[in-house]
């Protein structure tokens, strides 16, 4: 609605008219199950977070260093050729401040996603993960940051075995 | 005139009831790089339109064209998803080659059913949410329901259905991809366990792991690329009524459909006496004679006796699913046509090893998109 629209034509369903089956409607829960196998580069890829490490894969080609790591090379189309460990430091590519959940309620407490260069890896590429322990306000594209892990004991194979990227001063 | 797109290339990975080792990228990577191995092209420089045939809910993500590219070394060309079997998909390529969109275009589907844990969820799903999603039983009830009225309606006897699957799981153990291979007779297949009647589980297909890629060309490009060149001559696809009630239960009539025009495009009069051999539709016992009526390759009716009497036998008069079809090797959800177009094109070019049919020029091939759907596609092959 706006100031010259009032009202569209036709009757607006209210949700009293639901509730009182006036329109009919059929619901169901589709639930469908599956469990990925996640292959051999993000296998190894899990496997190395779980020891609180990042692992990328190098194509030797472009001489491009891939992370997430993958088994051939999108660029040059060939299998790339070894395992190469990077840091778990890197740059604020870009970021967003979401206020607004899955369930579309605004949020009281915003959602910091960031798209992080990890150093060692070539330049642009990284991870996609939250920021922490930064007032939004502060929050800057080419930041540096660190990732924040969990625990050895709690860390599963996942990518939530890194928390979340917080700043650190420039070193 | 005759169609006239070439075959340049053909590469898998798979064939296996799981393949855990692997992502579904992954086993995709390894059926692109043999085929364009098999070509000789290189996709980053060579091909202009890549096609896959994906279904979102068997991916288990939604828009799953977007997670394709890479591993065909398609990034940052033209690529598109269509959510049908691998043959719709050959004929979009064909239709991009004549076009002169491209030149050489290459096609992939997939089955990666192991990551699936509920498939039968998947498949009830597609029944029509309103009228038909009541019945809560295995989705095959719709294959009965299909298997009794053809049934009844050509008189074929029932055991004809039996004599399918022993075929076809005996033609399979001579495939190095043949999953589901065994040794039966009739009677084991009878009295296995009712799916849903009269369809027993020995008469349903099995799915397995796979991957498949094509490489089309131009026959101008074709002309420069390898030696073992295998021809489209025609393609056809279809689909009835989404309807269970409402469509001809006894027959397949979109294959009917789909073959007509194949065959018209592809100059064929009397298929009855033009083929050297075909792979069809068997993702069910009865599924393969109603197949074989539909493409006019047994006159109505009579395909069950022509299989009892071994008309389709390898070394029979015109050997069907000689690989041992979707019953036999398994079936691969959209990936299923490329399936018997791979079959038929190593036919063609000489390399089916042990499955072999001697003098193997011409051959016919059929899919299905599988319950609760009403649609297929074919394809005429001819080297």
């Amino acid at each position: 609605m706006s100031q010259k629209i009032t009202s569209y034509p036709g009757h607006e369903i209210t949700p009293e008219d639901v509730k009182e089956g006036k329109y009919l409607d059929v619901v169901y829960k589709f639930e469908p199950k599956y469990s990925w196998a996640a292959g051999v580069a993000i296998s190894r890829f899990l496997a190395e977070l779980k020891e609180g490490r990042i692992i990328a894969r190098k194509c030797m080609n472009c001489e491009r260093i891939l992370v997430p790591p993958r088994m051939y090379c999108e660029q040059c189309f060939r299998p790339t050729d070894e395992w190469v460990q990077i840091k778990d430091t890197g740059t604020v590519n870009t970021y967003s401040i979401s206020h607004v959940g899955t369930d579309a309620r605004r949020l009281k407490t915003p959602i910091l996603v960031a798209v992080v260069d990890l150093d060692g890896a070539t330049p642009g590429m990284g991870i996609l993960h939250n920021l922490g322990e930064v007032e939004p306000s502060k929050i800057k594209v080419g930041m540096k940051v660190k990732a924040v892990w969990k625990s050895s004991s709690e860390r599963q194979g996942a990518i939530t075995d890194i928390r979340y990227f917080k700043p650190i001063g420039e070193e | 005139m005759p169609l006239r797109i070439a075959i340049v290339g053909v590469g898998y990975s798979g064939f296996d009831s799981m393949t855990p080792g692997l992502s579904t990228r992954e086993l995709m990577f390894e059926a692109a790089s043999r085929a364009y191995e098999d070509a000789g092209v290189d996709p980053r420089k060579d091909v202009q339109s890549f096609i896959c045939c994906t279904e979102d809910f068997w991916e288990g993500i939604s828009i799953t064209d977007e997670y394709m590219p890479d591993q065909l070394g398609a990034v940052l060309k033209p690529l598109c998803t269509i959510s049908s079997d691998g043959i719709v998909g050959l004929a979009t390529a064909c239709m991009h080659i004549m076009s002169g969109i491209a030149d050489v275009a290459v096609v992939e589907s997939h089955s990666k059913i192991s990551d699936v844990l509920n498939p039968d969820e998947i498949s009830s799903f597609a029944l029509d949410p309103i009228y038909d999603h009541h019945v809560n039983a295995d989705p095959r009830f719709v294959a009965g329901l299909e298997m009794a009225r053809y049934l009844k309606e050509t008189a074929t006897k029932r055991d004809y259905c039996a004599q399918v699957a022993v075929k076809n799981k005996k033609n399979a153990l001579l495939n190095s991809r043949g999953v589901h291979g065994a040794n039966l007779d009739k009677d084991a297949v009878l009295n296995s366990n009712v799916a849903s009647s009269p369809l027993t589980e020995l008469e349903s297909s099995k799915t397995i792991d796979g991957s498949i890629v094509f490489v089309l060309a131009s026959a101008r490009k074709a002309k420069k690329l390898g030696d073992h060149t295998v021809w489209i001559n025609g393609i056809g696809w279809s689909s009835d009524t989404p309807w269970i009630e409402d469509r001809d239960l006894a027959k397949a009539a979109y294959a009917e459909q789909s073959a007509s025009r194949a065959y018209k495009m592809a100059g064929v009069r009397n298929p009855a006496t033009f083929f050297d051999l075909a792979e069809v539709d068997d993702t069910y016992s009865y599924k393969e004679l109603q197949s074989l009526e539909a493409l006019k390759l047994a006159a109505k009716g009579k395909a069950g006796k022509m299989v009892e009497s071994g008309t389709f036998d390898r070394d029979g008069q015109l050997p069907v699913n000689a690989s041992g079809g979707s019953l036999g090797v398994g079936h691969l959800l959209e990936a299923t046509g490329l399936h018997k177009m791979l079959e038929a094109v190593l036919q063609l070019r000489g390399q089916a090893g042990r499955l072999q049919i001697p003098r193997a020029k011409k051959a016919v091939v059929q899919s299905w998109r599988g319950i609760p759907t009403a649609t297929g596609a074919v394809a005429v092959l001819g080297n």
